[in-house]
């Protein structure tokens, strides 16, 4: 992975707009700035920006067809952002596991300790 | 994609008194959370969470700012500013403690972490023309990573 590469992909990812235009190219496979601004709430001026953002981060390459640019997709890197929310999620999961396991023996103990008095 | 927002839950058997000590006394924190704990317990308390990486023998401190605390129902925090920095939306997340009482001594322990999408991330114009502060973004930026546990570089 190359150096700083982890701050571009959150940085991409972390805007609410940008992610719309994304899941809008993971739905349709791909597509033009033009088609994109269709379903969106902004102008294609600002698509254009966020796709220029995304394609830093590699997470979608273009390509010319004839007058067009067509933005795709980069599935891997896409894995990769995907993956790392699901660490941030697995890193709760391990933390909520050590509470359980730290509650529930300080309540065993404390029912053996009442047991005994 | 489409929500940075992380929430998850888990049922304990134990009446939340003890699971709200266990989330909220440093020395408990210290085995589930941080590796050294420090912390004010009060709304506007300021702490320091400490992770200490054993392969390289380097310390990581973050420091923790509490926002709410009703016990034992609902503690929060915010944290990922830099230190010496006051937590504000846009450079730090929000961690949510919701805890309720389940039949037969049990607690619903949830965990929302929130505000991944408020932080002032580097506008990529503001990271082209502003070379010298590109590298403290990704400073700023990378530090976040650590601390959320995004694996880095």
């Amino acid at each position: 992975m190359r150096a700083g590469a982890d701050d571009e992909l959150w940085s991409a990812i972390a805007d609410p707009s940008r992610r719309r235009v994304l899941d809008l190219l993971v739905r349709n496979g791909a597509g033009t700035a033009s088609v994109l601004a269709q379903d969106v709430p902004f102008t294609r001026q600002a698509v254009i920006k966020h796709l220029a953002v995304l394609e830093q981060a590699g997470l979608v390459t273009r390509q010319r067809e004839g007058r067009e640019v067509r933005f795709h997709v980069e599935a891997d890197r896409l894995d990769e952002a995907t993956r790392a929310m699901a660490q941030l999620a697995n890193e709760w999961d391990r933390r909520l596991a050590g509470i359980k396991r730290l509650a529930e023996t300080a309540h065993r103990e404390a029912k053996s300790r009442d047991r005994r008095h | 994609m489409s929500d940075l927002t992380i929430q998850r839950e888990i049922v304990i058997d134990a009446p939340t008194e003890i699971v709200w000590r266990t989330i909220t006394e440093p020395d408990q924190i210290a085995q589930w959370f941080a590796d050294r704990v420090e912390l004010d317990l009060r709304p506007g308390g300021n702490g320091t969470f400490v992770f200490e990486d054993r392969a390289t023998a380097q310390a990581t401190t973050a420091p923790i700012v509490v926002e709410t605390v009703e016990a034992p129902h609902r503690f929060t925090f915010r944290w990922g500013h830099s230190e010496g920095e006051p937590a504000n939306v846009g450079n730090s997340v929000r961690v949510e403690f919701t805890l309720s009482a389940e039949s037969g001594e049990r607690t619903r322990l949830r965990v929302v972490e929130t505000g991944l999408d408020d932080v002032e991330w580097p506008d990529d114009e503001k990271a082209r023309y502003a070379e010298d502060h590109r590298h403290g973004w990704s400073v700023h930026v990378g530090r976040l990573g650590d601390l959320l546990g995004t694996p880095t570089g």
